[in-house]
């Protein structure tokens, strides 16, 4: 069972023969792009968190045919000119990032998250609520709010 | 990969309709959060998928002339929250929609999925019980509608028959203009967890008296209940923090709470008590008396 689907990530148009059975985590990875990570693979961690049309979703359980049509981002994309983006130097800034397996997917949903309410009076409670679907366990969320109330500011 | 052994992507419900009718081991597949969460432990129910996801027939809110208040089954709960209709005349819907899993979760599970799979903690039939939701629901031979409070039949099943198809979930004008509103859901975290206790109630007002009040619980019974004797017994009573104690303290003559390993049936009868009182209290407060 295979379809042939076409949609663009980080900028690129694809347009590939693909198995129905796969998961768009299991694309991604295959396309190389590995900081989509694998983490629970039942939608609890959020490791795998990708952007489709700027919404965040898990890849994990997200069939791959269902990116017909749409734009992906993943971290590699979020780089331009050789410069990391403002979410990503925040991170960096405020000392978010421990081991690292989560940050990626954390990244992706900030930036989701930030590009929403930029300029906005946003309080903790909602940057929490919107990350929700992120876990940490290297417990390092402190720093990550504080890395997405600073891109806020700005 | 996903053990996958058949796979339709439809254009329409009708197309969902025939495949269904013609493969008895054929399900549907929306948003997936649940449909790929059981074939990935390898349930064997689920290898046939008719993949209903994103059809645009299934996506619509609308507010009917009559003032009726549609919504398609595949609109997912973040649209739910952010829609401009529901947050405006029905926003309880809008507040259960907001206390499920995670953002990501609710980017792309479906309303319509959520009832469909019969969980007795579903956090949207709370609110779809008090708002005295209709079904409708396409099959081959045509449609029909089916209140929501006759469609769950117990843990896991509903009334749906292998064919059918939930296309979208009405809620009346005379069952939310003038009534207020509130849905708490009781879970061991604030996110990502399934109901301890869920309890809705809409309450419609005649100055200080209860006119009417309906209350729903969630994992309090095999299936999702209407406390109907407290409703009886609100009727007609003034709004006094003596009345509401009474009204409370009759909705457990509807509810079975049980043991499972994620809380004692004591336990549960506990929370649905002060859920009882707490969310009938904001339900008055929401029709607009100040306690």
């Amino acid at each position: 069972m295979r379809e042939t689907i076409s949609f663009v990530v980080n900028g690129e148009h694809y347009s590939k023969n693909i198995d129905v059975r796969l998961s768009l985590l299991e694309l991604l990875r295959e396309e190389g792009l590995t900081s989509v990570k694998h983490g629970c693979g039942v939608g609890e961690c959020g490791a795998c968190t990708v952007l489709i049309d700027n919404t965040p979703i898990d890849s994990c359980m997200y069939l791959a045919v269902w990116v017909d049509g749409k734009t992906i981002r993943t971290v590699e994309g979020e780089i331009k000119d050789g410069k990391i983006s403002q979410v990503q130097q925040s991170y960096i800034d405020a000392g978010a990032v421990q081991c690292g397996y989560c940050t990626p997917g954390f990244i992706m949903t900030s930036t989701a998250f930030v590009e929403k309410h930029k300029g906005q009076n946003v309080d903790r409670d909602e940057i929490r609520k919107e990350h929700a679907g992120n876990l940490c366990r290297c417990t390092g969320y402190e720093t990550i709010i504080c890395a997405v109330e600073s891109c806020l500011k700005d | 990969m996903f053990n996958i052994e058949k796979y339709s992507k439809v254009k329409s419900v009708s197309e969902a309709v025939s495949l269904l009718e013609k493969n008895p081991r054929a399900r549907l597949i929306a948003g997936g959060t649940d449909v790929l969460i059981r074939l990935r432990e390898g349930e064997e129910d689920y290898t046939e998928l008719i993949d209903i996801h994103d059809l645009a027939e299934l996506m619509d809110i609308q507010k009917r002339e009559n003032g009726d208040i549609s919504m398609g089954a595949g609109v997912t709960f973040s649209q739910v929250m952010e829609n401009a209709i529901i947050k405006e005349s029905i926003p309880v819907i809008a507040q259960a929609a907001g206390t499920i899993g995670g953002p990501q979760v609710r980017n792309v599970a479906t309303i319509g999925g959520n009832i469909c799979n019969g969980a007795i903690s579903a956090d949207s039939a709370a609110a779809l019980f008090v708002l005295d939701a209709v079904l409708e629901i396409e099959r081959v031979n045509g449609a029909r509608e089916l209140p929501v409070r006759e469609f769950y039949l117990g843990p896991g099943r509903v009334a749906l028959e292998h064919g059918d198809v939930l296309k979208a979930i009405i809620v009346k004008q005379e069952n939310y203009a003038g009534y207020g509103a509130n849905y708490y859901k009781y879970a061991m975290r604030n996110a990502m967890d399934i109901a301890t206790i869920g309890c809705a109630a809409t309450c419609k007002l005649d100055g200080e008296v209860i006119e009417e009040l309906k209350i729903a619980f969630t994992v309090a019974a095999p299936k999702p209940m209407r406390a109907q004797t407290a409703e009886d017994g609100a009727r007609g009573k003034r709004v006094t923090d003596e009345n509401i104690e009474k009204i409370a303290a009759l909705v457990m003559e509807d509810l079975n709470p049980r043991d499972s390993w994620r809380a004692s049936k004591n336990f549960r009868l506990q929370v649905i008590r002060i859920l009882a009182k707490r969310v009938i209290t904001a339900a008055i407060e929401d029709a607009g008396v100040q306690r």
